[in-house]
Order: C-alpha cells, then structure tokens, then sequence
C-alpha cells in the first residue's frame, strides 16, 4: 500500500492544528502509524498534546486503537538545510561557519521558495520512508501554512524556478511536485462558517486546482449546536422578525419558569427569549455561509464547536466524527 | 442616572476605558495589536468610528479588511491612501479617513520618493524587488510601520488628523509587528547582504577572515543552493538602493522610537481562547519590557449569557422537568413547553461557554493585576455596514442608562 499524504490547511484561527490532529488520530485508528508533522515553528502540536516542545525529531505523541499511534514531527528549514547540505556537499566545519556569518538564514530567508522546498522535502522523505520492506507510515498529515500560502508551499517546482537549474535541490523540486500533483496527496481546507475564511477557502480551492495539486476536503470546524427542530426554527424565525411575536413567545416563557417556580420569570424570560433570538442570528449566518461552502464541496465535513476547550479527549472525539463524515474511510 | 457595569470577570480589577482613551486630544496613535482570527480589524474600525463621532479627527489604517468590512467603510478602491468614510455623524467636529494597506504599493512609494524615474523602473523591475515587496516574511509589518509613520508626519504637518488608529498585521504572533521591521532591516543591511553586494575579491575580506572563511566559499555554496541569478538580482539591488537612502533598519528604528513617544498607546486585542491569551500576555512582557505604553486588553467575542439569573444547573434541571409536565397537554401547548426546554438547554450551555471564557481570562489577570481590561460580547453576524460598526463601539461603554 502507498501511504497516503493528507495535507491541512485554512485561514489562521479556524483551529487548523486542531483538525490536523484529530485527522491523524482518526487515520491511526485502524491500527495505522502516522505521521503528524508542523512545519511553521510555533510548536502548536507539542501545546495540543500537551507534551514538551517538539525536538527536530520523530516524537510519539498519542496512542491510538489497534495498536494504532500518532508520531509527531517539528520540521524546522534551517535544520533540513544543515542536513541537506551535509547530504550533498560535505560542509563539514564550513557549515557551522555559514551559520554563523548568517548564510543559512539568508539562503532560506531570501528564497522563500527555498525554504518551501526544505519543508516539503522533509515530508516527502517522511512518506517514501521505508521499514523492514514497507512504508515506515501508513499516513502522512501536515498541519501546513495557511491558505494564503499553501499553493506556493506546496507548489515547489515552479516556486524554485529562479532558483539553480540543476543540482540537488532542483531535483528534489521536481520529486515534490510529482508527489504532490498525484492521487497520493489531498490538501483538505478547514474553515469556520464567517464570511473571512469561507472565502480564503474558495480561493485556495481555485489556485489549488489551477496548479494541478488535488483538494481533498472542506472541513467545517466550530459549528454551533443545531438546537431547533424544523418547526421550532419556524417560531424562532417568527420571533426575530416580529416585536409581537417575541412578546408573546417571552410571556409563554415566563409562564413555564412560573410553573417551574424559578427566580424572576418574567426578566428571564425575555433575557433567554434575547439569547435564542442571537443564537439564530448567528445561525443564519452560519447556514449562509454553510451554503457556499456546500457550492465547493457538497460533501464538506461538519465538525461541533467543544464547549470545554480542545484536549485529547476532544480530539478523539472529532476524530471519530472525522470518520463518520467519511473523511477518514 | 447611571451606574458602572458590575467587572465583567471576578479578577478584573481595571475596567479598560476606551472612550477614555479616545477622548484624551493628548492621545495621538492607538495601535490594535494581537494574534491573528481575533477581530483585530473590525475593532480598530469601531473604535476609529466611535473616535471621530466623538470630534476626533481621526483616520485608521486597516491590514486586510473583510470585503463587507471594507465596504462598509467604502474601502472597495484599496489604492492605499486615506478615504473619507461616508454616512458618519460629524456634529461633535470629527471626521474619518480610512483606509487599507497596499504593501507592495508602500514599498513602491519609498523606490519612488527616493530615486530618479530610470532607477525607479529598475528597481521595480528587479526579481528580487518584486518577491521582496510581496510574499516576504516581514514585508507587511514593516510597511504597515512605514505607512503609520507617513500618517503620522502627514497629521502633524498638515493638520489632517489628530488621531491615529492603527491596525496591525495578521501574524501568528504579535511580537511580529514589534520585531519583522527590525529584523527585515537587519537583514537588509546585514553584513552577509552588504558582503554579497561587493564584487567577490579573490581571498575573501576582513569581516570573514575572522572566522576563517572566505567570500569565496559563502557565495559558493549559496550558488549552488540559489543559482547565480538570484545573487546578481541581489547585488543589482542593494546596489542601486545604496545611493538613494539611508539604512533600511535606521528607518525602521525610527519608527519604533516613535511608538515609544508620548501620545502613543498600544490596545491588546485578543479572544477568550487559550492560544490568544498566550499571545496577548507575550505581547504584555514585550510592551512592558521595551517601556512601550499599554492601554490595556480588550477580550473581543466573549459570549456573555444574558440571562444571568439562571444558572447552567438549573436551566438545564428546568428543561429535565418540562419533559416530565408534557403528558397531558395539547399539541399546542407541548410545543411551547418543547420550545422553552430547549432555549433553557441553549442557555445552559451559553452559561458553560462563559464560564469557560471567564476562568481563561481570570488566569491571564492573575498575572496582570494591574491591566484594564475590557470584555466585549462576540457578534452574531459579521459586520456589513456603519450602523453595525456603531453598533460594536456601542459595546466599549463601561457605564449602563
């Protein structure tokens, strides 16, 4: 079997980091070995798990069903290019000496190509990694850029064009693009239902597909919880619309807290009337926005907001729905 | 008769001000800082509104504005200089300019501003130019820091303004804002740059000696990784920006000087989530360590329950118990009791999400005592045009009628 690479991306703050792992998690349940690596330095996956910072290393970071784990991985450019260069050049004492006058910092600073190609090249080595005769892993996720980078990230070979024409790095470019552009990769975009990331996502979808790298797929995270039945949606939209309406629906709810005898029926039930009438409005928006994401993929995941925060518990939990939205078969 | 807004949390023992802050004339910059996704933005906005309906003459600068944002401010044509901002009440004397950054635009101006039109055109024309304007780390910050101090001398001269609202980047930290400038100048002047720049002498030079290798084997092995176009691209450009100002990093430590000037002060911006918090308390030591002037926090999308007479136990003890009194009722009246259930089990979890949100925020003013804070409920709906924005600003009144 060729392992599979599952590429994660989305506009900052709509919990990218979070889906990343509950996508590694949910591929490891099978009994699989995956690889969960980051690639932007902030560590986000070390403060998830709650363990300590990632080294430039293959870490354990979580145990999964049948035998299943997660092995985390901090992919760091100027660190792959020491060990790139060692690779190909044979620097010996020379390297640290580039590092001091600043020439690493420099190459994969004034290149941002180049640093793409380091990052990426580490995952690429990371899927055609072999053990014993098979794939070191059954899967490959990377919790990647944002989606205003991702498909220069991803998109090496012609990033590094006005880089060296031949050479290593050259061909390392072109071994990326290969993998990346094939059936073997899915870059899935996670979004929230606001105006800001829904659009950032049909955007990378577009730039995506015009530089040939597949789209897996749109995964909604922090939903708000569905609360109304049809016909309750039905009351509830009467009462965002009408004064009268809202009246009389506080006043039927102020009669139930009487019965129930609660503390000032009658405020509270024009502030709890107040809160479900919100609720619907960001609903609307929701569903709005849910809309246009259902345009770009009709089979986008849906994914609940966690009351209590993300800890592993909650990424299982969203691994398990990962699974059941048929991200994960 | 009016009376102060009970804190909004059990540790906050400074309410932020805002209105304070924006009636003070003395008050010149407010710079809206924070990690990114926490509505940095549209707070700078609502404030810049709340500002000039007050009689500040005021403008804000925006970095990448959502479009209904934007046209709610009538910020469609994004040509990078200030716009009067239609439909605002301007009876107390103010005004507001707004407008959004163009950074490769900003950089463009400086070529322009410094350099005859022929050396304009090659510059503008250099790769190395064109991917240092746009897709570099660093590039947005520093302009945003540019065109803040551009602002700033156009206010003072021309009496445009007199005050200034500052939106900042969408990094993942927000040191970034603080620290991309500096380090893009940094490198920009750097040894290594300046070393590269200078046509390759046999044997190396001095500032390498030192460390026992030459030019020679540095732009050797940076050949081979970048390939000789990008090096000359390099050396056309620092040699053609050489002549026309002075250092990159002295423009941008003048800049940061005037953040530290009286009449600057920095709002925090943040989220009730963990990772934002985490931000905002570095961005607090940073402030706090380079004497830098800290307005205070403002906790933006907190979901405040509205009825806070009812706890989440007992909304959701109240919606157990209505199951039980559905027997024996008409349709009708079930479905007003099925209603009212699940608004209590709405509010319960409402009640727990606050909760949560207060105990995040409680732990970052453990540490802060002494920092005003402001929580501001999240919205419903994403701003789309003034009456929203006003709506937002209407949030910053610590007092209640």
């Amino acid at each position: 079997m060729v392992p599979q690479l599952h590429v994660v991306s989305g506009k900052g703050g709509v919990g990218k980091t979070t889906v990343a792992a509950a996508l590694a998690i949910a591929l490891a349940s099978n009994g699989g070995r995956v690889l969960l690596a980051e690639v932007e330095g902030r560590q986000g996956l070390a403060q998830l798990f709650d363990v300590a910072p990632l080294p430039y290393a293959e870490v354990r970071l979580a145990p999964a069903s049948a035998g299943g784990e997660v092995v985390g991985l901090a992919i760091d450019p100027e660190a792959a290019l020491y060990e790139y260069l060692d690779m190909f050049y044979r620097l010996g004492p020379a390297g640290k000496a580039l590092r001091k006058v600043g020439a690493i910092d420099f190459a994969t600073t004034i290149a941002p190509g180049l640093r793409d190609v380091l990052l990426t090249g580490k995952v690429y080595e990371a899927v055609g990694k072999r053990r014993t005769g098979r794939p070191q892993y059954d899967a490959v996720v990377v919790d990647a850029p944002p989606t205003g980078r991702i498909t220069r990230f991803l998109n090496v070979g012609s990033e590094v064009s006005g880089l060296a024409k031949v050479g290593p790095i050259r061909a390392q470019a072109d071994a990326i693009t290969s993998l990346v552009k094939s059936s073997r990769t899915v870059v899935h975009l996670v979004t929230l239902l606001e105006e800001m990331p829904v659009q950032e996502t049909a955007d990378a979808i577009a730039e995506l597909e015009a530089a040939d790298i597949p789209v897996g797929r749109v995964i909604v995270n922090g939903m708000g919880t569905r609360w109304f039945d049809a016909g309750q949606q039905r009351t509830m939209a009467a009462v965002v619309r009408d004064a009268d309406a809202m009246r009389e629906e506080s006043s039927e709810v102020a009669t139930t807290l009487k019965t129930l005898g609660m503390a000032r029926p009658v405020g509270s039930a024009k502030a709890l009337v107040d809160e479900a009438v919100r609720h619907c409005a960001r609903l609307e928006q929701e569903d709005e926005q849910l809309e246009v994401v259902l345009a770009l993929d009709p089979h986008a995941a849906q994914l609940p907001w966690i009351v209590d925060g993300i800890d592993i518990a909650a990424l299982r939990e969203l691994a398990a729905l990962l699974r059941a939205e048929g991200v994960v078969s | 008769m009016t009376t102060k807004r009970a804190p909004a949390s059990a540790s906050v023992e400074h309410i932020l001000d805002i209105d304070a802050l924006i009636d003070d004339r003395d008050q010149r910059i407010i710079v809206c800082c924070g990690s990114g996704g926490v509505g940095k933005t549209t707070m700078s906005a609502a404030i810049g509104l709340r500002a000039a309906e007050r009689g500040r003459r005021t403008v804000v600068l925006t970095i990448d504005p959502a479009r209904r944002l934007a046209q709610s401010m009538g910020l469609e044509e994004l040509d990078n200089e200030p716009r009067r901002v239609p439909g605002i009440d301007e009876s107390a004397g103010g005004c507001l300019d707004a407008m959004a950054l163009d950074m490769k635009r900003t950089f463009d101006e400086i070529v322009e501003a410094h350099s005859d039109p022929e050396r304009t055109a090659a510059i503008l024309a250099n790769p190395f130019y064109q991917s240092l304007s746009s897709s570099f780390a660093g590039t947005q910050e520093y302009m945003a820091m540019e065109k803040l101090a551009q602002l700033s001398k156009q206010a003072q001269a021309e009496g445009t303004w007199d005050l200034i609202i500052v939106d900042t980047p969408p990094s993942r930290s927000a040191l970034d804002f603080l620290d991309a400038p500096e380090r893009l100048g940094s490198f920009l002047d750097g040894q290594l740059m300046r070393l590269l720049a200078a046509p390759a002498r046999k044997g190396g030079r001095a500032g390498l000696r030192v460390l026992n290798i030459g030019v020679g084997v540095v732009s050797g092995v940076l050949n081979k990784i970048l390939g000789a176009q990008i090096l000359d691209d390099v050396r056309t450009f620092i040699g053609s920006l050489d002549a026309m100002f002075g250092s990159f990093r002295e423009r941008a430590d003048a800049t940061y000087k005037m953040l530290s000037e009286p009449g600057t002060s920095f709002l925090v911006v943040s989220a009730p989530e963990p990772d934002a918090l985490r931000e905002a308390a570095y961005f607090v030591d940073r402030l706090s360590a380079d004497d830098l002037p800290l307005a205070g926090l403002l906790v933006n999308r907190v979901h405040r329950p509205r009825a806070t007479a009812i706890t989440a136990d007992a909304a959701a003890a109240g919606a157990e118990r209505i199951d039980d009194l559905r027997s024996g009722v008409d349709a009708e009246q079930r479905a007003s009791l099925d209603l009212t259930a699940v608004i209590l089990r709405l509010h319960a979890q409402a009640v727990r999400r606050f909760q949560r949100e207060q105990r995040l925020v409680d732990r970052f003013t453990a540490g802060y005592a002494s920092i005003p804070v402001l929580m501001v409920d999240a919205l419903a709906q994403d701003v789309h045009d003034i009456d929203a924005l006003r709506d937002v600003g209407n949030m910053f009144t610590t007092e209640q009628a």
